[in-house]
């Protein structure tokens, strides 16, 4: 995912450069997470501890997968990335600014983009166009900018030919299309995006997850992707696996995924082409762990 | 079930009328529906029934959904027609039982209606010919102004491209939960008003535990794009009044200045 | 309701040539159900597949009589839903549970709204806590703790189950799911469609699951109906809808993943089944393939 194609924001003008970061330096942290313990509600009756002592960085330009069982606490730490919710204890830093000081708030949102689970409570405007403008709006930008802002974000999201529908008109896909347009509209260096396809059907889901990729690579967006669906983590740089508020594993997917007897422990699913691959390796077949997507074992059978 | 044509719902096209700034409608309706209510005599009438009748022909709006506007308020004009015609004292003209119509009823009644009409005929077009989100910028723009006196336009600008968001959202969602609840066995229309409130409940609680939790999860999505309020805050679309538009602000004013001058005549 | 009807033969949903509008009369109308017929016996648990928009929720709602056909007949449990007095009663026999159904609950406690249906139904008091009871129990909630719990104050996961024990506890003859496991962890997913399971074994009732997720029809369904643009496309068993990948494909549909790899298999010319429908049959083919150790 590191090859430059130099294709959407980075030929739109002088003014869009300072804006937008460029090529990243691969080890540069973006968000670091130090000792983050969060507590809901603390010392009321529904109080109970949603993180505890997590340590995380996410890389810039780096695609990460957050998986883990509902109620393990990936919403809660997504929610942390753009000082949403602060921590109980413990550090989170973004782009260098802490988020417990309120000052960094407004800064660190306009770097860290967030689309959530329900594209419908998200979606501001009964326009398309309108609503992709409203968060470049809210920067204040005069209206020419925020014009040819709406025209690239709806053009890189593949919606340009819906700019004049109501949004109520388009499928759950183009609807999360439409909030990441949202979202992009400020130009942020990151993407935070909260189980983005747990309401989409299975075209919905290809179509979304493909232009995350295509973000990712393009713009050399961060995207931190917060998700059940154990197939959507095999196409990220790394995943991190929450249980119960803690770490339980994180690493390369190829790493994570060897892990079989733990994620199922964790209620997870492992990928199908993980779970077969494990399965003829417990038969004695030699097939490397690497293995995680069906076109790998397409690959390894070609070569045996 | 819920869903549908609504009265007044914007029809799409391209007549003279759809390109007006929203704020040259505002204001040219404004001005119309005083002259409708101020002309006093037969000249001013003719006045405001041109200005109407010419607007009505230059919005190219179909015949069915102009007369729509005015079939869904029949009964109001009925009923206004009744009592002016006997209420009004006068001349007698017939008399039956211990209702009596006079002349002068009559012709109150008629011109009466006529206002009612051509006031409710001139209110519609503006929705009729502008997507309800130009509409809000329009009067966003004509409010703004104001803002200075206190008058938070913005914030109502912003209340109202909500409403018109998540009404439709709402709306399909109550279809959602009275299928399901009657999925259940539920009954919605019987026995007394106290039990006919309480069969409500199973409806209600549903719609207003989720149209509040759509406005929790709206305000955390509008917070995270770096909303902060109207200050500071700028629109991608400006409003520019074209020559057109000042062309029709300056008929409606002459209008309206013309039925003044008729009424001190 | 049925005597004299040889019940086992024919099937408890019959539909022939449903057409369903949407907003009929104006400029919106779409025609959002085409001429559909299908056949759905008695105790068998259909899936009905297709993309957002193809009338798959459309279609089952005429199945509870919530919707009236504009052309066709359906007939339910013996009943023409075309018969006003007696659709009336038709939501005693057929159960929907509607997507995300937690956001319909309304009562003060779980056992309250559980109980809703039942006493509907008019059921005696002893009856319906004994009907809530076994709901909540085969959902796998504590009928007495769960039970007093208020609906507003639980998990997610915990307020989908207390919904779809709402609708158990009707204990009807068909039980429709309208995408019941959609945002459900993978672990959610599975104890769901066990209870659903659990549920029909019991009752002996028709299951009509709507969903997106292709592996769960696999490992559930006997039967599959595939929607497009309001027309049935395909009716079948799971293994012969889905190798019928080109044409899934097309209409925006996915096939389970390990069915997917067999076809990919074939195209390579590799001898392989492509009516797989587990990874264990996936895991056993491809063994075959590359010869024992």
């Amino acid at each position: 995912m590191t090859e430059s194609n130099g294709t959407g924001y980075t030929g739109s003008g002088p003014e869009s450069q300072d804006s937008q970061p460029t090529a990243h330096n691969r080890d540069e942290i973006f968000i670091a997470v130090k000792n983050l313990n969060y507590i809901y509600n603390p010392g009321k009756a529904g109080g109970h501890r949603a993180l505890s002592g997590i340590d995380l960085n996410v890389k810039a330009g780096e695609f990460l997968v957050i998986a883990g069982p509902n109620g393990s606490g990936k919403s809660t730490l997504a929610r942390h990335f753009n000082a949403m919710l602060k921590p109980s204890s413990g550090r989170v830093i973004v782009a260098g600014m802490d988020t417990m000081i309120p000052e960094n708030v407004w800064e660190i949102r306009c770097q860290v983009g967030m689309v959530f689970q329900n594209p419908d409570n998200q979606i501001v405007s009964s326009l398309v166009e309108e609503d992709a403008a409203f968060g470049a709006e809210n920067l204040g930008l005069p209206s020419e900018e925020v014009q040819k802002r709406v025209e690239e974000t709806l053009r890189l999201t593949g919606l340009s030919q819906y700019a004049k529908h109501a949004p109520h008109l388009l499928s759950g896909g183009q609807k999360q299309k439409l909030a990441i347009a949202g979202v992009i509209v400020m130009r942020p260096s990151c993407l935070v995006l909260d189980e983005p396809t747990s309401m989409l059907d299975p075209a919905g889901r290809v179509e979304l997850m493909e232009t995350l990729i295509r973000l990712n690579r393009t713009l050399k967006a961060t995207v931190v992707l917060v998700t059940h669906f154990m197939e959507e983590a095999v196409l990220a740089d790394r995943v991190v696996v929450l249980s119960d508020g803690r770490i339980a594993v994180s690493g390369t997917p190829a790493k994570v995924f060897a892990e079989v007897e733990l994620l199922e422990g964790l209620g997870l699913k492992l990928p199908a082409a993980s779970e077969i691959a494990h399965g003829l390796r417990k038969r004695g077949f030699p097939l490397p762990k690497e293995i995680l997507t069906i076109d790998d074992i397409l690959t390894y059978i070609k070569n045996n | 079930m819920l869903s549908g044509i609504t009265l007044g719902q914007y029809i799409p096209g391209h007549s003279l009328l759809h390109l007006l700034d929203p704020r040259t409608k505002v204001i040219g309706v404004l001005a119309s529906a005083v002259s409708i209510i101020a002309f006093t005599n037969w000249q001013g009438f003719v006045l405001v029934t041109l200005l109407t009748l010419t607007a009505l022909l230059v919005s190219k709006l179909p015949l069915g959904i102009i007369l729509g506007s005015l079939k869904s308020l029949w009964l109001l004009l009925v009923i206004t027609f009744l009592l002016q015609t006997f209420l009004t004292p006068g001349t007698l003209l017939v008399e039956l039982g211990p209702l009596s119509i006079s002349r002068e009823g009559l012709f109150a009644a008629g011109e009466i209606v006529l206002r009612l009409a051509l006031l409710i005929l001139i209110a519609f077009l503006p929705t009729l010919t502008t997507p309800p989100i130009k509409l809000t910028a329009g009067l966003e723009g004509i409010l703004s102004p104001l803002q200075r006196l206190g008058v938070p336009a913005h914030e109502l600008a912003l209340m109202m491209t909500l409403a018109l968001r998540f009404i439709p959202t709402l709306l399909q969602e109550a279809e959602v939960v009275i299928s399901a609840q009657r999925s259940r066995g539920a009954g919605f229309t019987t026995g007394s008003p106290a039990r006919w409130a309480k069969s409500l409940l199973p409806l209600f609680v549903p719609l207003f535990a989720g149209a509040l939790r759509r406005a929790d999860d709206l305000a955390v999505a509008m917070e995270s794009r770096c909303y902060r309020g109207g200050a500071n805050r700028t629109r991608m679309s400006t409003l520019k009044f074209s020559a057109l538009d000042y062309v029709v602000i300056g008929v409606t004013l002459a209008v309206l200045a013309g039925v003044v001058a008729l009424r001190l005549i | 309701m049925l005597e004299g009807v040889p019940l086992f033969m024919s099937p408890i949903i019959e539909i022939d040539k449903l057409t369903h509008i949407y907003l009929p009369g104006t400029p919106f109308q779409v025609t959002s159900l085409d001429s559909i017929s299908l056949d759905i016996e008695k105790g068998v648990f259909f899936a009905i597949i297709g993309s957002t928009g193809s009338g798959k929720s459309t279609l089952v709602r005429h199945f509870n009589g919530l919707l009236t056909p504009a052309a066709g007949k359906v007939r339910v449990c013996g009943i023409d839903i075309s018969d006003k007095r007696q659709r009336r009663n038709l939501w005693r026999s057929v159960g929907l549970v509607f997507q995300q159904p937690e956001q319909q609950l309304f009562e003060e406690t779980v056992f309250a709204d559980v109980a809703f249906g039942p006493r509907n139904m008019g059921l005696s008091e002893a009856e319906v806590t004994e009907r809530v009871h076994e709901a909540l129990r085969l959902v796998g909630l504590d009928p007495l703790e769960a039970g007093r719990m208020s609906p507003f104050h639980m998990s997610g996961g915990m307020r989908r189950k207390a919904a779809i024990a709402g609708v158990l506890a009707l204990k009807p003859e068909v039980l429709i799911l309208d995408e019941p496991t959609a945002g459900l962890d993978p672990q959610g997913k599975r104890h769901l469609m066990k209870h659903v399971e659990e549920f029909r074994r019991r009752e002996g009732a028709t299951i009509i699951l709507v969903t997106h997720d292709m592996e769960e029809v696999a490992l559930m369904a006997e039967r599959v109906a595939v929607l497009n643009r309001g027309r049935l496309v395909m009716e079948g068993k799971p293994r012969e809808i889905f190798s019928r990948a080109a044409e899934l494909f097309a209409i925006g549909l996915d096939l389970p993943a390990p069915t997917h790899l067999m076809h990919q298999l074939r195209l390579l010319g590799k001898p392989v089944r492509t009516d797989v429908l587990t990874a264990a049959e996936a895991e056993e083919e491809i063994a075959g393939l590359l010869g024992e150790v």
